[in-house]
């Protein structure tokens, strides 16, 4: 807890200066593409929002597991921290495919499996919220959503091999491939950056998260003692 | 102690009974998940022929020909088949000769005719001066059809 008050802020900053540098470099300080022109630079906030959207959800599943076998309750905030985070995080990668698909393929949308498959996730998001909420006892809520957060854990080597598994209109991977990425160092740069800035901003917003609800359950239970108190 | 550990092989057993289902829905759908056919699965009658169909793979070098009314013929080839493809409209910014593409629509005889034309583009990403210094230096590959030209169609 103690750690955490420390290290939160500094990631706050971490995300500003690694974010600045990224689009920067991104935007202005990285060449267009031979094939697609300046339409390439939507990769710099496209992929890392499509690898963060399956970061969260595996930590999501692993924290909402340790909250459901070993009835560990910081895993449960954790997990209930990290929902709407991915969820956002998948949103915007389905958002800004979008807009890329449009100039590059000729369509907004397609129902091939990589496309298909990120759906479903948000989906998958938008369902642990939902049924995380759903009862009126925390408990079964967290441990309902938690099943589910496993079940669907299963989508995100779907999303990730689809690409190899299935004839799709989405390309294959470019930076975990065999063989080693497939961009261009210049460009490969502010990627990282970009990467490095989401997964900042993703334990910082968790941690303020984290925070406000634990806090929030020790003003809670102190508030039932005191009415307890009160009422002997 | 011991329910701790009963909760835990209960959620590995999951784990595993969900990857199963899943692995063995994903093969039986595997035809309807494809999303494109190759020109050698239309060859080899793999695909029903009487309904829409998307089809796949590079547009093949020479091949394109502009013809009147915004009508554009070209070959889609996978390096085993080719076949030829007739299209109306407005083609995307991506299309070009070596380039891979999805077309959506029907084969009438021995020409298919298109009604959306889809550019795929590849995994590889670099500047444009680098892309013309590699095909200079002669160590240019085609790496565009890697992915639209997976011969034998759906698989691993």
């Amino acid at each position: 807890m103690k750690l955490a008050t420390v290290v939160t802020p500094w990631l706050g900053w971490l995300t500003v200066v690694l974010c600045g540098a990224g689009l920067y470099l991104g935007l202005y300080g990285s060449p267009a593409d031979y094939q697609q022109g300046e339409t390439v630079r939507i990769m710099y906030v496209h992929v890392p929002a499509a690898w963060m959207a399956l970061f969260c959800y595996t930590a999501l599943a692993v924290s909402a597991g340790v909250g459901l076998i070993w009835r560990h309750p910081v895993a449960e905030v954790a997990a209930r921290a990290t929902a709407p985070i991915g969820a956002c995080f998948t949103f915007l990668a389905l958002l800004t495919g979008s807009l890329w698909g449009k100039p590059m393929w000729g369509t907004w949308w397609v129902w091939d499996a990589r496309l298909t498959s990120m759906l479903v996730l948000f989906f998958l998001y938008l369902g642990y919220l939902a049924l995380n909420s759903a009862f009126d006892d925390p408990q079964r809520g967290a441990r309902a959503s938690a099943i589910l957060a496993l079940v669907g854990l299963i989508n995100v080597p779907i999303i990730k091999f689809s690409v190899d598994w299935w004839n799709t209109l989405h390309q294959p991977a470019s930076i975990v491939r065999m063989g080693g990425p497939s961009v261009h160092p210049a460009m490969l740069w502010p990627l990282f950056l970009m990467i490095g800035a989401f997964t900042t901003y993703y334990l910082w917003v968790l941690m303020l998260r984290m925070r406000r609800e634990l806090t929030a359950s020790r003003l809670r239970a102190r508030r039932r003692m005191q009415a307890e108190e009160a009422g002997v | 102690m011991k329910r701790k550990h009963k909760r835990l092989t209960f959620a590995a057993v999951g784990l595993a009974l969900v990857g199963v289902a899943a692995a063995l829905a994903l093969s039986a759908f595997e035809e309807s998940i494809v999303f494109f056919h190759s020109p050698t699965d239309v060859a080899e009658g793999k695909v029903e022929m009487d309904r829409r169909i998307r089809l796949g793979g590079l547009v093949e070098a020479g091949s394109v020909q502009k013809q009147a009314d915004a009508v554009t013929g070209f070959r889609i080839t996978d390096g085993a088949h080719a076949i030829a493809v007739t299209y109306q409209g407005i083609l995307p910014d991506l299309f070009r000769e070596g380039q891979g593409v999805v077309t959506e629509g029907r084969l009438r005889g021995a020409t298919f005719v298109a009604e959306e034309v889809l550019a795929k583009h590849d995994e590889t990403y670099m500047p444009p001066e680098v892309a013309d210094a590699l095909k200079k230096s002669g160590r240019w590959q085609e790496e565009a059809g890697k992915g639209a030209a997976k011969t034998g169609g759906p698989g691993k």
